[in-house]
């Protein structure tokens, strides 16, 4: 018998906001955090938007004992840091991160054994600050302004701190995590883009139910308010170029109109306990329970794999596995939060694959996308979408629908949040590169 | 139900020894090393001037579709080249039963190369120096001129699976991981779990990764991990030695082709060795120190025997990180200890990173064909270099020859950078 799961904890992290008070009152405000950038003049650019989350001060998401290791975070370990801080208050959760007290007394109890605890978060490709980075570089610039790299070995380098590296391991989002919350069960970092964050809830998941760990971390975080990493996502073409006047409208996923994303800031961590641990700490207010699982891989040789293949093939069969696991119809499922980027093919292929999996109720079926709200926030985004399915399944509450005035291939237009009985949810998310993958939560019964 | 046994079926190596499985053992058994001088970039001022470089090696030999892959980095050609070499000895390039929705991938695979040059350029004329910092417009005049959509785009640590999901037309549940030097055996334990789940028939698995580039070294000699032996680079890689001074930085990938024992036999496939257990631990110690008494390191072994329901006494060959690191070593050897008790003296345990460098995410997948290796000739790859063996590393390392022994069951270690650690258990069929 496989051990049931629940979501006990929420931690989104994104420009609606920090922790799930202003996400769930932005989403159904369906209120657009895309703006200009400011985190850098991003006048250079075709695209001039972006999603930031609001400043913060990381230490205070992080005990005492680790403050020090702050200073080898790149932003993109601080925002899953932070995620993760809120998911295991919102949880309930005393662990080493959460109890000011848990260094003083030797007597520390945490709620669940450490070596019982896992963290599996997903990670993108983390950019160098490039001022921390040229403040060093251009002590080994020749007398012409070129980079010498002679100088570079022989004195240049020695300007950067010695853990640079450090900050920038992609596995350092979960090893900060560890550190603060003491997990020492089984731990991951996938790196599959977009798909990363509902692969590692999905990780855990299958870790729990084979027994292997009774609480994870899980989810993800990136930023891409970096130069280097916004001119990579302008030279994949899917920028949004032609919005910079009208930020909020930019962003229009499965619309016709739709001509492209805007890149973001921020993800999300949730925590998982098998239902009979929970239960047995006295927890009685889980969001849902994880009921579906599936992922797959979707090949279109002929673009290289730079667009998805047409037909939304890998929507389909992880959509089916994960229902096949669930044991539903998708019939049963009562609201969608997709993936949706906002970029024609890829929106397409994603929707081709719903009508396949819902046919001609795919209409009735409201589809929320955030990337209309929040931007593209890459690894992280998987996990934000999850902390709001989560969400909407206990206040029984769908999301708005933005941007969609003229919706494709038989999707619902837009509409305002709105009560409704939701019993199952379906997230789905897809990674530029082909890795898709989706999950189902149900509502607890109450 | 049971839980299906999964099988090894086909392997593939692209490293410094050697393009094919047969060349790289047969230079691992001789105590070949491939380390040399670094000449992917001009590294002669660079604390580290020497490194274990994949040479004259190109992609488009092994691949069937090669214009799928036109601008890969280095670490995608690698993958390919590996993964077609362990699909062809699986019997798959003849094989049209496969179910492509049931073919998976689960790599632990780095990321590509930054575009060194055109990336320092443009940070060079995007720097203000009156407010000390990068002026974003400045930045962008030159990055648009310079970059190109390729190089940037496949240095996406995703590329190299989605490249050989491209190749292979694979179709089924897709993963990769990077969890520093642990990435591939982690890669194989998961890919275990996928197919022991029923989620897939078939995975290839590995990883594949090159950190040769001018601020990969440099990360790693700022962080003093590199050995600086300029002098004598093919003694420079010496785990477990006393004198030992740091890890050299490696190339390549391992690839393996794993499905159930039910689908090996089935398909009439070549059973090269088994999985049999899979083990995964956090330290939650320290950024930058692996836990002193090996606490994860030792938890991760003891997870992977009980996967297994294996005892301490099946035991015959343990692969080491063995990086040549002093602390890696040392703790390794502690951790060993803690594990097998009395029984730690008598395990030949050596590090094949003495020859191959240290191939970071690949590093576990290529370890871990070893093993399979070990146990199909019965013999067991040295420690290089060891002729001083450090008195808090007292075990069996097989120093400076190979040796012929009876190998039925073997551990494979992997740790990596911020505490993660996986251990895999191979056997016999």
């Amino acid at each position: 018998m496989t051990r049931s799961v629940v979501i006990s904890g929420v931690g989104p992290v994104s420009g609606l906001g920090l922790g799930m008070d202003p996400t769930w009152e932005g989403v159904c405000a369906g209120r657009s955090a895309v703006g200009r950038i400011q985190a850098f003049d991003p006048s250079g650019f075709d695209c001039q938007l972006g999603v930031e989350v609001e400043p913060y001060k990381i230490g205070q998401y992080v005990p005492k004992s680790h403050r020090k290791a702050t200073k080898v975070m790149a932003r993109d370990i601080e925002l899953a840091v932070i995620a993760a801080d809120f998911a295991a208050r919102d949880a309930g959760l005393k662990t080493k991160g959460t109890d000011p007290d848990a260094g003083k007394n030797g007597d520390f109890k945490p709620t669940y054994d450490q070596a019982r605890v896992g963290c599996h978060i997903g990670a993108g490709l983390i950019a160098a600050d490039l001022t921390e980075l040229t403040g060093a570089l251009i002590e080994a610039r020749k007398d012409d302004g070129g980079f010498d790299i002679h100088k570079w070995g022989n004195e240049g380098m020695q300007h950067l701190t010695p853990l640079w590296l450090l900050k920038y391991l992609p596995n350092m989002l979960a090893c900060h995590v560890t550190i603060i919350h003491d997990t020492q069960g089984p731990s991951n970092t996938i790196t599959c883009g977009e798909a990363s964050a509902i692969l590692s809830i999905g990780e855990s998941l299958r870790v729990i139910q084979r027994g292997k760990a009774d609480l994870c971390f899980c989810g993800g975080a990136e930023t891409k308010m970096n130069p280097m990493v916004y001119y990579r996502q302008q030279l994949t073409g899917r920028l949004t170029t032609t919005s910079n006047d009208d930020p909020a409208g930019a962003v229009r996923p499965f619309d016709q109109s739709a001509a492209g994303m805007v890149a973001g800031d921020g993800g999300g961590i949730v925590t998982l306990e098998a239902a009979e641990t929970y239960e047995a700490r006295g927890g009685e207010n889980a969001y849902a329970q994880v009921v579906g699982f599936g992922a797959s891989q979707s090949v279109n040789r002929e673009a290289k794999n730079s667009e998805p293949d047409p037909q939304g093939l890998a929507v389909v069969s992880s959509v089916t596995a994960a229902l096949r696991e669930a044991g539903i119809g998708a019939d049963q499922i009562d609201l969608v939060v997709g993936f949706g980027c906002g970029v024609p093919s890829w929106d397409r292929a994603e929707a081709a694959g719903y009508k396949v999996v819902f046919g001609d109720r795919l209409a009735e079926v409201p589809v929320v996308s955030l990337r209309s709200l929040v931007g593209n926030c890459g690894a992280g985004g998987g996990g934000l979408d999850v902390a709001v399915a989560a969400k909407a399944l206990r206040e029984q509450k769908v999301p708005a629908v933005a941007n969609r005035d003229t919706p494709i291939d038989g999707l619902g237009p837009s509409a305002p949040a709105k009560d409704a009985e939701l019993r199952y949810a379906l997230v789905f998310n897809m990674g530029f590169g082909g890795q898709s993958t989706a999950m189902i939560l149900k509502a607890m019964d109450r | 139900m049971t839980t299906p046994r999964i099988v090894i079926t086909g392997m593939g190596l692209v490293t410094p020894l050697g393009h094919d499985v047969e060349t790289v053992w047969a230079g691992l058994l001789s105590c070949a090393s491939g380390i040399g001088r670094i000449d992917h970039f001009d590294a002669s001022t660079f604390p580290t001037t020497f490194a274990a470089q994949v040479k004259d090696y190109d992609y488009r030999e092994f691949v069937k579709f090669p214009e799928l892959h036109e601008g890969v980095g280095l670490n995608t050609s690698f993958a390919l080249g590996a993964a077609a070499q362990a699909w062809r000895m699986a019997g798959l390039d003849t094989f049209d039963g496969l179910d492509r929705a049931r073919l998976g991938i689960y790599l632990g695979s780095g990321e590509g190369s930054l575009d060194f040059e055109n990336y320092v350029a443009s940070n060079l004329a995007g720097w203000d120096a009156d407010k000390r910092g990068i002026d974003g417009a400045k930045w962008a005049a030159t990055a648009t001129k310079m970059m190109t959509a390729v190089r940037e785009i496949e240095q996406e640590p995703n590329m190299p699976l989605t490249h050989l999901a491209m190749e292979f037309d694979a179709q089924g549940p897709a993963y990769n991981c990077l969890t520093a030097c642990a990435a591939s055996t982690q890669a194989i334990g998961e890919a275990t779990e996928i197919l022991r789940r029923g989620d897939a028939d078939v995975m290839i698995t590995g990883g594949a990764h090159t950190m040769i580039h001018p601020l990969g070294v440099t990360g790693f000699n700022r962080l003093t991990a590199l050995s600086n032996r300029n002098d004598d680079p093919q003694g420079a890689a010496r785990p477990f030695s006393v004198d030992r001074d740091g890890f050299v930085m490696g190339e390549g990938s391992g690839m393996l082709i794993i499905e159930t024992l039910e689908h090996a036999q089935a398909r009439g496939a070549t059973v090269l060795a088994e999985i049999a257990g899979y083990g995964s631990t956090a330290d939650a110690y320290r950024i930058t120190d692996i836990h002193p008494e090996g606490r994860g390191a030792a938890k991760s072994m003891n997870l992977a025997l009980e996967d297994a329901g294996l005892g301490l006494e099946t035991i015959d060959y343990i692969s080491a990180h063995g990086t040549g690191t002093k602390e890696n070593d040392s703790i390794e050897t502690k951790a060993v200890k803690v594990v097998f008790g009395d029984r730690a003296k008598s395990i030949p345990m050596s590090s094949i990173k003495s020859m191959l460098g240290h191939l970071i995410a690949a590093a576990g997948a290529v370890e871990a064909i070893a093993c399979v290796l070990a146990i199909r000739d019965q013999k067991l790859p040295p420690t290089h270099n060891l002729n001083s063996p450090d008195p808090e590393c007292d075990l069996d390392y097989v120093a400076n020859a190979a040796r012929d022994a009876k190998v039925d069951v073997c551990l494979s270690n992997s740790f990596g950078f911020g505490g993660q650690n996986d251990t895999l258990i191979i056997r016999r069929a």
